[in-house]
Parts: structure tokens; sequence; C-alpha cells
């Protein structure tokens, strides 16, 4: 890999990079994220000092009403439920994709890495609406797995797999362990495996060598990927819906609840502010981990 | 420097998006379109026979070009969200629509214009969202109620919302109810004899406790597809729409009209407000009220319909297989109409809001 060599033209493109013109080419991503990135949460914002109409609608008389009824114990409660299915689903996605990522980064042939990667991405070809239906097909009381379960003599009873915690969690973590392999997966293959065998021949046994060397060496991958997780998981609103039977409501089904049922785009404004601001502590946390872990490796 | 500038450009960006936002709802009579024209339908999917589009060219010249919506959240969203004009003819339930008229945002309808209005049943122009269709015709009607497995539903005689929200044995843990907020919480208001369109705080209180309670023998929401947990045995009583009902394949589903009393509801057409086109609009509401576009509906949606015309040329063989779909008209207009809340919209999705977040 000459990833870590300094390369040869780097000379050549630090004067590109100074060039003026080079800014063009940014143009066309930050058009895209003016309009449909900062606009939209600008109206939001502005929205959630407003009030609902009679009709619903926004009607343009100052007010703070939206934020007091967000802190309101009912919402609250419903951002700290999804708060712990979101942290469940990414403590699970990390004990399974950790170890996907390693075995898949560890194969010293180049193509079954990238066979093995195309199998992790391959679900992303298909809607993710349809293959959270497709769980109902096998996990419904009279669905495949109670069937086979069945057919085997392991169970008498069909189990409720289905509209319950447990099937909200396993949909998201279904969903989202792509979003943690191949963060981890990125950053164990830039890994020298060098590091590992000095650290073995100075006597480390694996579990040690894991534990001092390679996680912390990973630790941005790990970051980002718990991060890529939580953050989707958070504000997922489809699987709560399906899998879940709708039993209880994550903050992802109260804000589009508001805006469609409710009709009242203000609140939800609010109400979408306030996972925003969750997610931004977060993104902040992850800065800071990245900074300092990029610390460590600099004064090693 | 660089981010100042950058701010204003943002700046710029969002008050022009503010801008055309607010010029959205522009009103005052448009500038009308004469001869043939291309009228602007907005109608939910699959919901006019398919060559609905050529048979009203061949009678009056005007094309139609449809806009799909997937729910009247959906048809309110975009008519808010598009210029006055934009859209001709839109399909949306009647609590939506009177919304709609008590916010100015529909024409009022010339009867001249639509002289088939004499094929819709006398009950039709009494709903109380609309009496005497000043500004909505209604296309479609129907109502809710208790829709189980005969087969499986052997003790329980199915007369009341009380099996749903304290159910029997057998149905314990196999029950699912509607999760939109409006058809939510109809069981609980109706078995506490309350309005199912009230916006007082104690009675709300009280029913969202009754429903919070019967979340523990249910075994989950569901508005779109409790017809296949029907047939796959996973629930055998749900809350929901009579025509759905009617999709189930397995012969032993059964429809009951809870004792208490439920809604009515009624998909309309209306006319946006500016529609420049408002000749050809009256032209295809008179249109669809010929009794072969009702007949069309009755037989495909397995809807009900307020046409007369339509649901007398019905086979009778077709009321008999879906006994829902032989209410009478004077049966469905006793089940309350759902009315817009106004102010009171905000109580309510609290009191449903509630419910589904109850552990």
């Amino acid at each position: 890999m000459d990833r870590t060599e300094p390369s040869a033209d780097g000379g050549a493109r630090r004067g590109l990079a100074h060039w003026r013109g080079s800014r063009l080419t940014l143009a066309p991503a930050f058009v895209w994220w003016a309009v449909f990135l900062v606009t939209p949460i600008v109206l939001i914002l502005v929205s959630s000092f407003f009030r609902r109409g009679p009709f619903g609608g926004v009607v343009y008389e100052l007010t703070l009403a939206n934020f007091v009824r967000a802190f309101d114990p009912l919402y609250l409660g419903v951002l700290w439920y999804s708060v712990q299915i979101a942290f469940i689903t990414t403590v699970i996605c990390f004990l399974i994709g950790f170890p996907a990522a390693y075995f898949i980064a560890t194969r010293p042939n180049p193509r079954v890495r990238a066979a093995l990667l195309v199998l992790v991405v391959l679900p992303f070809l298909t809607n993710f609406l349809i293959r959270t239906y497709a769980w109902i097909v096998l996990l419904n009381r009279e669905g495949v797995v109670n069937q086979s379960l069945r057919g085997m003599g392991l169970i008498d009873a069909p189990l409720s797999l289905l509209y319950n915690d447990f099937a909200v969690v396993m949909g998201l973590v279904y969903g989202y362990l792509p979003l943690m392999i191949l963060p981890l997966y990125a950053a164990l293959e830039r890994l020298h495996p060098e590091i590992r065998e000095a650290a073995l021949d100075l006597g480390a046994r694996p579990l040690r060598i894991l534990r001092t060397v390679t996680l912390p060496l990973v630790l941005p991958g790990i970051v980002a990927g718990c991060v890529f997780v939580f953050v989707p998981s958070l504000g997922n609103f489809p699987v709560p819906q399906l899998l879940g039977g709708g039993r209880r409501i994550m903050v992802g089904n109260l804000i589009n609840q508001q805006f469609l049922e409710g009709r009242d785009w203000p609140f939800g404004s609010a109400l979408a502010l306030m996972l925003m601001s969750v997610l931004m502590i977060l993104l902040v946390v992850q800065s800071r981990v990245l900074r300092h872990s990029r610390e460590i490796q600099l004064d090693a | 420097m660089r981010r100042v500038s950058m701010v204003r450009s943002l700046a710029v960006i969002s008050t022009v998006a503010l801008v055309v936002a607010a010029c959205g709802g522009g009103s005052g009579a448009a500038a009308q379109e004469t001869g043939p024209v291309t009228l602007q339908v907005m109608n939910f999917a699959n919901y006019m026979p398919d060559d609905i589009a050529e048979r009203f060219k061949a009678a009056t010249g005007h094309t139609i070009e449809l806009t799909l919506t997937s729910s009247n959240e959906d048809a309110i969203a975009k008519l808010d969200g598009s210029p006055a004009g934009t859209y001709d003819i839109a399909f949306i339930t009647n609590p939506f629509a009177e919304g709609l008229n008590k916010a100015g945002k529909l024409e009022a309808l010339d009867h001249a214009k639509i002289p088939n209005l004499s094929n819709l049943y006398p009950e039709a122009t009494q709903i109380a969202t609309d009496p005497g269709n000043k500004f909505s015709v209604p296309y479609s009607w129907g109502t809710t109620g208790i829709c189980y497995r005969s087969d499986l539903v052997k003790e329980t005689e199915i007369d009341s919302w009380k099996d749903l929200l304290e159910p029997s044995a057998e149905l314990s843990g196999k029950i699912t109810m509607m999760d939109e907020a409006r058809w939510l919480m109809i069981p609980a208001l109706k078995v506490l004899g309350y309005s199912a369109n009230s916006t007082d705080a104690a009675q709300l209180e009280e029913a969202a406790g009754l429903l919070i309670k019967a979340k523990k023998t249910l075994l989950g929401y569901d508005a779109e597809t409790f017809y296949t947990k029907l047939d796959s045995g996973e629930a055998v009583a749900v809350h929901g729409w009579d025509g759905w009902c009617n999709y189930a394949t397995d012969p032993n589903v059964k429809w009951a009209l809870p004792s208490e009393g439920s809604d009515l509801f009624v998909d309309a057409m209306v006319i946006p407000k500016g529609s420049p086109r408002l000749d050809a609009a009256h032209a295809f509401i008179n249109f669809i009220l010929q009794p072969e576009n009702g007949q069309w509906v009755a037989e495909n949606i397995l809807y009900k319909v307020p046409n007369k015309a339509a649901m007398d040329a019905l086979d009778p063989a077709l009321l008999v297989k879906y006994p829902n779909m032989a209410i009478s008209p004077a049966d469905l207009l006793k089940q309350e109409s759902l009315r817009d809340l106004g102010e009171g919209q905000t109580r309510f999705t609290d009191a449903a809001t509630k419910v589904k977040a109850a552990p």
C-alpha cells in the first residue's frame, strides 16, 4: 500500500490546491449542500419558533411554546426510549461487526476481501422497506422461522418474535450492520500486520494484543461505525412501525406523526431540532475522540 | 471573510425559499383557460378506472394529468406546497376537506354545472362536514368496525368495541387496532359514550387510559395490512376499514359494526382555490358521477359509493359476499362523521401520542 508513503507528486498537488480555480470543483457539492441540507434546516429552525394554525400550517407569531412542550415528560420519555434502543442496536452491531470486519481485513487475498465486502454491501441494493417487510414474513407466528422450528420439533407453540422491542432492535441491527462493518474494515485494513506481529514477538497474548494494540489503533473506525449506526437508528421510524407493530414509538415516529397526522409543523420542527442537537453532541464527542487518538498516534 | 459570504448566500437562498413558500398561498380569482385544457387531478393510487382519462377526453376533449397521493396528509402538503392554480381537482377525506374549506383553500361548487349530482343518495347531501355539498362531492364512503375470523373466534360474540378493549381469553394477544390518531381513539371514545371528535382534555385522558390498558392484550397497531394478519391467523379480531376487511381472502373473515357506533368517512372531490380551469373541473366531477364510475369503485375497491345509480347497478351477489357493502346509506349516516378538530387537534394528537408511547 502506498497510502502511508509520501507521494512523489505531493509538491505539485499542493500547488494545485493553491490554485484559486480549484475551489470551483467544490461548487456542485456546495450548491447541493446549501439547497438540500442547509435550507431545510433553516426552515425547520424558523418554523419551530412559530405557532400551528387552526387548520395546520404555520402562523407567524413568535413563541417558545414548542420548545417548552418538547420537554414534557411524555416526549422526553419517547426520546429516552429511542436512545436506549439505538444504544443497544449500536452495541450489538459492534459485537457482530468487529469480528466480521477483522476477519475480512485479515484475509491475505485482496480478491477474497473484495468479494466479502460486496456481500456486506449487497443488501443495500434492495429498498430498506422491502427488506423490512421480508422480516415480517420470516418472523410472524405462522412465519418461516416459527414453522421451521416447529417442524424440527424444537418448540410446541409459536414464539412471539414480532411486535416487540426485540424485533425493533433486530430490524435496526440488520439494517445498519454494514454501516458498522465498513468503517471498521477501513481502519483494520490500514493496520499493518507487522504491528501485531511485533506485539506477538514481544510475548503479548492475542487478547492483550487486541486490547492494547489493535483496539486503540482502530478507535477512530470504531467511533465512526458507532456514530453511523446510532444516528440513523435513533431517527428511524419504519422499523418500530412495521416490526414493532407500532406498540412503542420512537422519536422518528413522533416527528413523523406531528408533521403528518397532527399537521403541527412548528412542534414537529422543535422535536426535530431536539433530535438534531442530541446528534450534534455525539458528533462533537466523535471529533474529540478522533483528535485525541490522532495525538496518541503522533506521540507513538 | 469566506464564512461571512457563505452565511450571506445561505440567507439569500433561505429567504428565496421562504418567499416562494409564502407566495404559494396567494388567492384571488384566476384567469380562466378556455378550450380543451389539461386538468390537474390529484388522487390516491388505483382509485379510479384506468381508462378514465381516455373516456373523459372522448366525452369532453379535456386531457387529465394525474398526481398520486399516498395519504390525506400528503395531499394537504402537496396543496399547501404548490402555488394556487396548480391543481384543479383533489380527492380527499371529508374532515380534511372541511379543514381546507375553513382555511379558505377550496372553490365553491356550481351545482348547475354538475347535473349528475342527482345520481347521489339524498343522504350524500347531508354529511356533517359539508351539508348541501357546497365545496365537496362524495366519491366513496364507509366506516370502520371490527373485522374478525369467525372460525377462530368461537365463544365471543363480536358486537362491541369492548371486545377489542377488554378481550376474552381467545382474543387476547390477537387483536390489532388502527394507529392513525383519529381512528386510534375511536373505540375508547365510543365505549365511554363520547364523540369521536372530542377535544375535551378530560374525555381524551380517560379514553387514552382505556387504550393504554388495552395495549397489554394487543398484537400491534396496523391500519394498512390488518387483513393479511387475519388471513395468516396472527390476528383474530381487528379494528379496520370496512372496505379493506373485504380484502381478506379467508372465507371465515366476518365484519361487525360495534353497537356503540363508529365513524363515517367520506372520500370526496374538491376544487382547490385558484383553479384556472373551473369549467373543466366541474365537468370532471360531473363525469365521475356517472354510474359506471361509481360501479367500478364498488366492484374493484369494494368500497360503498354514495352514488345510488351505481349501487343499484351492482350484482346483488357482491352485497351477499361482502355484507358491509350492503350497509344502507341511512345506517351509514347514523355513524359519526369525523370533523376537522381545528385548534383541538393538538390535544387530540397528544392523547394519541400518550397511548403510543406507553410501555
